[in-house]
């Protein structure tokens, strides 16, 4: 009889290698730089693509298996919530307006992710970089999947959801996040890839995951606390693509060092002040708190994005400038970025309100030197005139700024009562900017940001009312036409959150939930 | 510094005077008054009097704060691109110096926000 | 100096990795927050195939931590039998 010998398996990094170099061949019939046409206009020196190497060591085929089993778990999971009217278990209903400002403003984003690495992936010329943007591109689609399946379980039920890929496209505040993200998928491969592979995912992704998705844990939100977790099991792998980039890329040739060190400046302020909605987000609509967002700040970027520049200090990488304006800021963001959407409540598809007492008390806590000084007296201001039935709304437009698109909210650095004008001139045009950063973004490349689709000056152009509509007409109603345009429905999806219908709804369905009668 | 392309990159800006129909852009900010939460941006013919705009639209924005009220439009600083900047209410905007996407604000002396916190 | 973090879902999968990097890294703290547990350490984690294996009681392979992981900071080096998270400097 035979013995059967068993064979030696590969061992991890055998493997790996098999399955992504091994893979890969240098084209003969036509040019490499043919083959690969955006890999070396923007100045990126890369010499050997083989030093190129993917911590994970993670293959396809296991890739595939790990994916499957996150999936099986995630959908047992959203439908065991959705059977068991999981919707009424949350905190209360100011609650789901996070998750409406999730769906129209980040989940749409995943998939523009999806486009922009499976874009990458196919520029560059290396095997392991290409394999591990085909995962993340996988990984992107995925999330956009998962949390419109999740999401729209409250869509059966509450107001707000039903348009979000129309309103991504169109809505005054959604193009803050929407016009981050086309300015990264529209640069090279490289920048992309520093702007959202490391800026992005390694120096601001768990500021935007772990308070938020702890925050709907902590608010009885189990489908999106899942959904939220299962994507952060992604996140992972993707925070050690960038990471790897940026080590691979400057390893490489020194002249990288200047391009990449500008890049990781611009895009750790691009990303940043899109993050200005999550920090409102865990101050203001997080009806239980996690922690806040100065707080998160310190832990996840003070602590150990510091950590991080410290290592990349060996190849020359400084810690961004921007550091120490955001620092300035960490007292004041959620505070002014909250007030405008409270301005500006009639026109945003969700609810705003002012915060009760009890949470006024929580926001002196967390932030001693600046609540009660500055915003306490307009918050208590508003709340006054809202119960003389004078609720505060903002019918005037305003001011944005051309780089981030978020009107000038922002406080002069270290003077939180003088607002931040810049301004620059480019070829006889005139440009406004919210901070140094946004100026700065735009004088190294204004041939790009001439081009900002800024909502405020697309209305006033006539270019957001419905079809057919004519701005000349007797009683024309501009903000209803906009509000149309945006299929924002007036009365249900806007205004303050009380009185309003997902209000009045979730407590009628809760209280039938809970009684007999 | 110029974007980085592989072909000629050169476009039209966006926000072009011509593109507004005849209108100019006009920012205007009101100093120590953040409960407006940003400068407001207005669509002007540029022969409107700067009056009407004092007159006719500051108002409509600006007048649910209680200090509007009690504004002395005699007193108040202007201010253009942040530097001191005198306006003539009588002109009209184009010939007070102002262009298209010009940007101005002006302070209220005394009168300082809710509760004196710049709100 | 400079910190190490890695961030787990907490639930039953979990458990025994966390009690494993745990003692297999006296130097770390666990914390236990929200749906998760944050584990920091100063400049190096190891999390070792064999220590889950004892605490789990059948085989494990490292790659299923990808299906429990939040997020992490520090260089990796993976193999059939670690997966630690370091510093250089």
């Amino acid at each position: 009889m035979d013995m059967k010998v068993a064979k030696k398996k590969l061992g991890l990094k055998e493997r790996y290698s098999h399955m992504t170099r091994g893979l890969g061949w240098d084209t003969s019939y036509q040019s490499m730089d043919d083959v690969y046409p955006y890999a070396k206009y923007e100045g990126i020196k890369i010499h050997d693509w083989d030093k190129w190497e993917d911590p994970f060591r993670l293959t396809m085929d296991a890739y595939w298996k790990y994916q499957a089993e996150k999936e099986k778990k995630l959908y047992a999971i959203i439908d065991a919530y959705n059977q068991n009217n999981g919707h009424l278990s949350v905190t209360d209903a100011r609650y789901l307006n996070t998750v409406k400002l999730f769906l129209t403003g980040v989940s749409p984003l995943e998939y523009m992710a999806h486009r922009g690495f499976a874009h990458a992936g196919r520029s560059f010329p290396g095997a392991g970089p290409r394999i591990a943007c085909l995962m993340q591109s996988l990984d992107e689609l995925r999330h956009a999947q998962t949390q419109v399946h999740a999401i729209s379980n409250y869509n059966k039920h509450y107001n707000g959801f039903h348009e979000f890929r129309h309103m991504h496209d169109r809505v005054w505040y959604l193009s803050v996040p929407k016009s981050f993200f086309d300015d990264a998928v529209t640069a090279g491969p490289f920048e992309f890839m520093v702007a959202i592979g490391f800026s992005f995912e390694y120096v601001l992704t768990n500021l935007l995951f772990v308070p938020f998705v702890s925050g709907a844990a902590y608010n009885g939100d189990m489908g999106t606390m899942t959904f939220g977790f299962s994507a952060q099991s992604d996140e992972a792998r993707h925070m050690t693509l960038g990471l790897e980039v940026i080590k691979f890329i400057l390893e490489q040739d020194p002249d990288n060092l200047p391009i990449v060190q500008r890049w990781i400046d611009k895009w750790t302020w691009r990303g940043y002040r899109v993050l200005a909605l999550v920090a409102m987000m865990q101050d203001y609509m997080l009806p239980k708190r996690t922690m806040s967002w100065k707080e998160a700040w310190e832990v996840y970027f003070e602590e150990n994005g510091g950590a991080l520049f410290k290592d990349l200090a060996r190849y020359g990488i400084k810690m961004p400038e921007c550091a120490k304006t955001i620092a300035l800021e960490k007292d004041h963001l959620s505070h002014q970025t909250w007030g405008t959407f409270y301005n500006y409540g009639a026109a945003a598809a969700f609810h705003t309100w002012v915060p009760d007492e009890d949470e006024m008390n929580w926001l002196s806590a967390k932030y001693p030197s600046s609540f009660d000084k500055y915003y306490r007296p307009r918050l208590e201001y508003w709340r006054e005139q809202a119960a003389q039935g004078n609720r505060f709304y903002n019918k005037t437009l305003p001011m944005l700024c051309t780089t981030c698109q978020i009107p000038m909210l922002f406080t002069e650095p270290g003077d939180p009562t003088k607002t931040c004008y810049r301004e620059t001139t480019f070829k006889g045009e005139k440009y406004h900017f919210c901070s140094d950063h946004c100026k700065k973004i735009f004088d190294d490349e204004p041939e790009k940001y001439v081009q900002s689709w800024l909502p405020v000056h697309q209305i006033y152009q006539g270019n957001c009312f419905p079809e057919g509509t004519d701005p000349t007409a007797e009683g024309f109603d501009p903000l209803a036409a906009v509000l149309q345009y945006y299929h924002l429905e007036f009365g249900r999806d806007n205004l303050d959150f009380e009185g309003s219908e997902d209000q009045k709804n979730f407590d009628a369905w809760r209280g039938m939930a809970t009684r007999n009668t | 510094m110029a974007v980085a392309a592989v072909k000629e990159y050169d476009f039209a800006p966006l926000d072009r005077h011509e593109n507004f129909h005849g209108n100019q852009l006009l920012f205007i900010g009101w100093e120590d008054h953040l409960m407006f939460c940003a400068p407001f941006a207005f669509p002007f013919p540029p022969d409107m009097p700067f009056r009407a705009v004092i007159e006719q639209v500051l108002p409509g924005a600006f007048g649910y704060h209680p200090d509007f009220a009690q504004i002395e439009w005699a007193k108040a600083e202007w201010f253009k691109s942040g530097h001191p900047w005198q306006p003539d209410f009588d002109k009209s905007l184009a010939d007070n110096g102002l262009g298209h996407k010009d940007v101005i604000r002006f302070r209220t002396p005394g009168l300082t926000g809710i509760k004196g916190s710049c709100s | 100096m400079p910190n190490i973090m890695l961030v787990l879902q907490a639930n039953e999968e979990t458990r025994p990795i966390v009690e494993a990097v745990a003692e297999d890294n006296p130097h770390a703290r666990v914390d236990h927050q929200p749906a998760m547990v944050k584990i920091d350490a100063e400049d190096r984690l190891a999390i070792r195939r064999e220590s889950i294996e004892e605490k789990l009681g059948r085989p494990f392979d490292l790659q299923e931590l990808h299906i429990n992981l939040i997020t992490l900071s520090g260089h990796i080096d993976e193999t059939d039998d670690e997966f630690v998270l370091s510093w250089n400097n």
